[in-house]
């Protein structure tokens, strides 16, 4: 038994001290050196004190909000559509769906210039409707247009297998009570999924909050942290701030990851 | 007749999703091959301007490759031993092991980026060699694979297998080689998917540790969008494309049962 758990360690030991050189000591480091500014461990309150700081902190929760109920809306509709109606064209339009699962930040930040960017689709079209052309790409529009591009497909992902465990026979148990379609979804149908959209809400919600590859495409000015830090770091070589702010901000998605599955998983258990 | 209609509402939103997402790629895909976007497809076709994204960005293409392969083989050796722990003992301190593992995904890029850079910038040899990315890129993969292995490993009864395997005389490395690595096959080739795809794309992290000399594909991306014109921004997406196809189709191949499983395992 001895000799199995020091095998056991064994087996964890590259990965344990690759993980404590890397990522351990070195976030140790960053938290160290965010107090070592001009305005010493201050910095750190600075995201509340200071108004600009607060200010992109604002707009990047907003961002991040309406991101997540966006998705979720949207790939709640679709998701339980395609799990539940087995149509020819049901697998393409899957594929479709979860086609940019992987596309990097910067990649979904060139789509939504295709779209809505000053020779995209969206300004060629109000052009020839209106005369007006409609460019919102590189502004706080743009930046929620491209994290909801991000997140649907996953989102989708999670709905749609959250979904083929619901049990049809409590639908139609309500419908057989006389339930609205809409009394339907809102009773049985969203309860059900709840803790899916919890997950991968706060997945949604934790990505819009941190990335910064798609920000970085579309405009140096939008406002949100991600774009201060790297800001702070490069253009004014504050990297006590930079530093500071980077903590604080792995710490609120962290912390929205942490809360999210504690939530889902205590529904879980007492739905089971 | 009600149900209908609510069926081709649902279709029609459906579509429309779908339109929202794969409309920029085509449109991307046609304006790296017209030439000239602003005029339109009248213009013509060409080539031209993905021989000039090859000529100018190879390197960085060579690089992603090299780099997302070199991660997949760090994340095999550190991620499959980790797996088997996780799953061999379920106790507090491994649940903790395992929510530790997953903070890199968690914590933005940009803080773990910087972590690395304030911690090591100062080892000018490690600082400018692709190395430096490679740790960043690791950070950030291990959990999917040790997720992905992990999962198949809990879904297994490897308890009994590995007594009878025991039981037949069968060491600790014969069973690991022969009853675990086996089993978790299919694991391993998911986790080494997402791995790869995930390494080849990251920015966020990428950004700020790559040096001019060490770009990768994302890296150069984002270069050719912020100067070039549309269209070798868009002949240089085209290649990405190209590159992360199979990738992307192997995934959806897995992608689907996967998630199934993960809550699967929450309800228990």
């Amino acid at each position: 038994m001895r000799r199995d758990v020091r095998r056991l360690i064994l087996l964890l030991l590259p990965a344990g001290i690759f993980f404590a050189a890397f990522f351990l000591l070195p976030m140790a480091k960053l938290f160290a050196i965010g107090g070592s500014g001009k305005t010493g461990w201050a910095a750190y309150a600075a995201i509340l004190t200071d108004s600009s700081y607060f200010g992109s902190l604002l707009s990047t929760l907003g961002v991040a909000a309406a991101t997540t109920v966006a998705t979720l809306i949207i790939s709640g509709i679709s998701g339980v559509f395609l799990q539940r109606h087995k149509f020819p064209g049901n697998g393409a339009l899957v594929a479709m769906l979860t086609f940019p699962l992987a596309f990097p930040g910067v990649v979904i930040g060139f789509m939504v210039i295709m779209l809505a960017g000053r020779q995209g689709l969206i300004g060629q079209v109000t052009q020839a409707l209106t005369g007006d052309k409609l460019v919102f790409a590189y502004s706080l529009a743009g930046l929620f247009m491209g994290y909801v591009y991000f997140s649907i497909p996953r989102t989708i992902l999670t709905v749609m297998a959250a979904a083929e465990k619901l049990d049809p026979k409590l639908e139609e148990a309500a419908r057989s009570l006389g339930a609205s379609p809409w009394r339907v979804v809102l009773d049985v149908i969203i309860p059900g999924l709840k803790p899916a959209f919890i997950s991968a809400g706060a997945i949604c919600f934790a990505t819009a909050v941190g990335a910064f590859g798609t920000a970085f495409t579309l405009a140096a000015k939008i406002n949100v942290l991600p774009m201060v830090i790297y800001t702070q770091f490069t253009l004014s070589a504050n990297i006590a701030m930079a530093a500071a702010l980077s903590f604080v901000l792995g710490a609120v998605t962290w912390i929205v990851l942490a809360l999210a599955r504690t939530a889902a998983g205590s529904t879980v258990a007492a739905a089971g | 007749m009600k149900h209908r209609g609510l069926f081709l509402l649902q279709l029609g939103f459906t579509l429309l999703v779908s339109a929202f997402l794969i409309v920029p790629v085509v449109l991307s895909i046609l304006a790296g091959l017209t030439v000239n976007y602003f005029v339109g497809l009248e213009s013509g076709l060409t080539l031209r301007w993905v021989i000039e994204v090859w000529t100018g960005y190879r390197d960085t293409i060579f690089l992603s490759i090299g780099l997302s392969l070199a991660c997949l083989a760090v994340t095999l050796v550190l991620g499959i031993p980790t797996a088997y722990v996780l799953a061999k003992r379920q106790t507090a301190l491994t649940r903790a092991i395992e929510e530790l593992l997953v903070m890199p995904v968690a914590v933005p890029g940009l803080a773990t980026a910087l972590a690395l850079i304030v911690t090591y910038g100062g080892l000018a040899g490690f600082r400018t060699s692709w190395l430096f990315i490679l740790v960043g890129h690791v950070l950030f993969t291990l959990p999917f694979m040790v997720r992905s292995v992990l999962a198949v490993l809990s879904a297994i009864d490897l308890q009994t297998l590995e007594e009878g395997a025991a039981s037949l005389g069968a060491g600790f490395w014969a069973r690991f080689r022969d009853i675990v690595l086996p089993n978790c096959r299919a694991g391993i080739l998911a986790g080494s998917l997402m791995v790869v795809t995930l390494s080849m794309g990251e920015f966020n992290m990428t950004w700020l540790l790559h040096t001019p000399l060490t770009k990768t594909l994302p890296v150069g991306l984002a270069d050719a969008y912020a100067s070039l014109r549309l269209e070798i921004g868009s002949a240089y997406t085209l290649v990405f494309f190209l590159m992360i196809m199979p990738l992307l189709l192997g995934l959806q191949a897995f992608a689907k049962p996967r998630p199934t499983k993960f809550v699967a395992e929450e309800t228990e």
